[in-house]
């Protein structure tokens, strides 16, 4: 009898297992645009993974899609926007999320040429310091002189007489990517002042316990009640806010993409549009993000 | 019936030795395959991406965005850091190991085992978060800078790799034969000299094989490190000085990084590098190994 069972319950792990492998079999891009949906309801799969910068925005409107279209399922992992290039640029997800456009990370340009970057959103960047620091606004010839280490005490820059700590991402990672093209310019970041944290909650951390501290954080990890220990410093009197992005006057930001192999189809799109759309544009400003429709003159 | 016997023979000797030989060559061909795919990878960025290995071992200027793929800041920093590490904590693992076997054997059986086995389980995660919220604040307080250090990564790397040598170290001095003993008490010896003349000589083998391996793990070692080190891209100047490894910038830059591209080749390298080094740290300890059993 007990024997019985334990055959029965094996065959039954056993089917389970086959048919998670089948459907884990139906990752591959094509089967997202199983039906085209025009007007129809949309199903299928989509995978999306990348930007870990883009990934709370991603999974917040991913739920909200998937109670409006029962029969789609998305899935968003995180894992960096070079995984997330790579990824959908190997066929293994649809959509590669990235800070980057897909083209300023990728050396084969045949493979670049088959993939298409679909702005998302809008993210701007914050320079943050430890609250010691008596200093609210920075011009941008002040925050290259700090980073690039010519600038090395507050007092400087009309704060305290205070060292300055330097708290840099690493290298590869897209927000530091973005701090380079908008705020540095020309200017060389010097890595061998200050110390670097791999992630924006190792920076936050640094931030928050090391006195004179500097650095960079996106605005999606300052939004309500995050932002509570961390001071913002303004740029040329300009905020990260929707508001100044949008005007031109606040240079530290960067679109948000989500990379597909070719142009987007069926559920992905659909998925993309969603997230895009008027309606959920209030959704990803509360979040920290600016919505495409307040870019659109830019 | 001869056939029914037959059967259950062949069950229970040849089901079994199936298995575990199969096992066995799984296992080889899973490390001949990690080896060969770190191997095959890491060679590229010489062989596609014209990197010079000269330059990568004896360079300081890792700057992957100008095309400099200088490596030595990382085999620096990841060498002192599990170097000092060791050298902190042999002498209290191998002091712990001799308290367990012959100061106080009770209290090093019910109390100090048990202790040592539990550092082995905690997650390098944990040592790392502890590292940054209480050490790093604390070195920064009693030693200036910013606390992120080669110091910090050093005293957060002896207290992981301590279980590890004072459990081999236990090992080896329980496995002295008691004669040894006893015939050095029966020669007049007192106990201390005793333990310091004749029995951790006798058990020098098992004892470096112990450092040996624990120098292995804190090379290793990623996470915790990272997190405590800085990562800063500079030799260290003093013990105070944050600094990089080779495991910290390989965790920092892979995943943002795309295959094929110079950069993510030169991660391979180095990754490669940090393979051979694991080698020859086993080749030591093969060698120890050996010279041991001819005497």
């Amino acid at each position: 009898m007990f024997k019985k069972w334990k055959r029965a319950s094996f065959l039954l792990t056993l089917v389970l297992i086959m048919g998670v492998l089948a459907a884990c079999g139906n990752d591959n891009p094509n089967d997202a645009s199983s039906s085209d949906g025009v007007g129809a309801e949309i199903s299928g799969i989509v995978t999306a993974a990348g930007s870990t910068a883009l990934l709370p925005l991603a999974d917040v409107a991913a739920n909200e899609f998937m109670q409006k279209h029962s029969d789609v399922s998305v899935t968003v992992q995180g894992g960096g926007s070079g995984t997330g290039i790579n990824q959908v640029a190997n066929g293994a997800v649809n959509i590669g999320n990235s800070d980057v456009p897909s083209a300023d990370k990728i050396e084969d340009e045949a493979l670049a040429g088959q993939l298409v970057d679909n702005k998302v959103s809008g993210i701007a960047f914050g320079i943050v310091v430890n609250e010691d620091v008596k200093v609210d606004d920075l011009t941008v010839e002040q925050i290259q002189g700090i980073f690039s280490g010519k600038i090395t005490n507050w007092k400087e820059v009309g704060g305290q007489d205070l060292e300055i700590n330097v708290i840099n991402r690493p290298a590869s990672s897209g927000t530091r990517i973005t701090f380079d093209k908008t705020v540095m310019k020309d200017v060389k970041i010097n890595d061998s002042i200050g110390t670097n944290q791999d992630s924006n909650g190792a920076v936050e951390n640094s931030i928050n316990s090391t006195s004179g501290s500097i650095s960079y954080l996106a605005m999606s990890y300052l939004v309500e009640g995050k932002d509570t220990s961390l001071k913002i410093i303004t740029i040329d009197g300009a905020e990260p806010t929707t508001d100044d992005v949008a005007n031109g006057s606040y240079p530290f930001w960067s679109y948000e993409y989500m990379v597909t192999k070719g142009e987007p189809k069926g559920a992905a799109k659909a998925y993309i549009d969603f997230l895009v759309s008027e309606e959920f544009a209030e959704k990803v400003d509360q979040m920290g993000y600016i919505p495409m429709v307040e870019l659109m003159d830019r | 019936m001869k056939g029914h016997k037959s059967i259950n023979y062949w069950k229970s000797e040849y089901i079994g030795r199936t298995l575990v030989t199969l096992c066995g060559i799984v296992i080889v061909l899973t490390t001949l395959a990690i080896i060969a795919f770190i191997a095959g990878k890491g060679i590229q960025s010489f062989t596609v991406s014209g990197i010079s290995l000269w330059e990568m071992i004896t360079s300081t200027n890792w700057s992957p965005n100008d095309g400099h793929y200088g490596a030595l800041i990382f085999i620096a920093g990841s060498t002192l850091v599990s170097i000092g590490a060791v050298l902190v904590s042999a002498p209290i693992a191998i002091a712990l190991a001799i308290f367990m076997n012959y100061i106080s054997p009770k209290f090093g059986e019910k109390v100090l085992r048990p202790v040592l086995e539990l550092l082995v389980g905690i997650p390098s995660v944990v040592y790392g978060l502890l590292g940054v919220s209480i050490l790093v604040p604390f070195l920064r307080d009693s030693f200036g800078g910013v606390g992120f250090s080669l110091m910090a990564g050093i005293i957060v790397l002896s207290i992981m790799i301590l279980p590890t040598i004072a459990t081999l170290a236990s090992d080896a001095l329980r496995g002295v034969p008691p004669q040894l003993l006893e015939a050095s008490y029966g020669l007049g010896s007192t106990r201390w000299q005793a333990i310091s003349r004749v029995v951790i000589p006798a058990a020098k083998k098992g004892v470096m094989t112990g450092i040996v391996l624990g120098l292995a793990r804190a090379f290793g070692e990623a996470l915790a490190v990272q997190m405590v080190i800085g990562n800063t891209i500079k030799l260290p100047e003093a013990l105070t000085s944050p600094t990089a490894t080779l495991t910290g910038v390989l965790t920092m830059d892979m995943s943002n990084t795309l295959n094929g591209t110079a950069w993510n080749n030169a991660l391979w390298s180095l990754a490669l590098i940090l393979l051979v080094i694991s080698f020859l740290f086993i080749l030591i300890i093969r060698f120890i190994g050996n010279r041991g059993g001819e005497k």
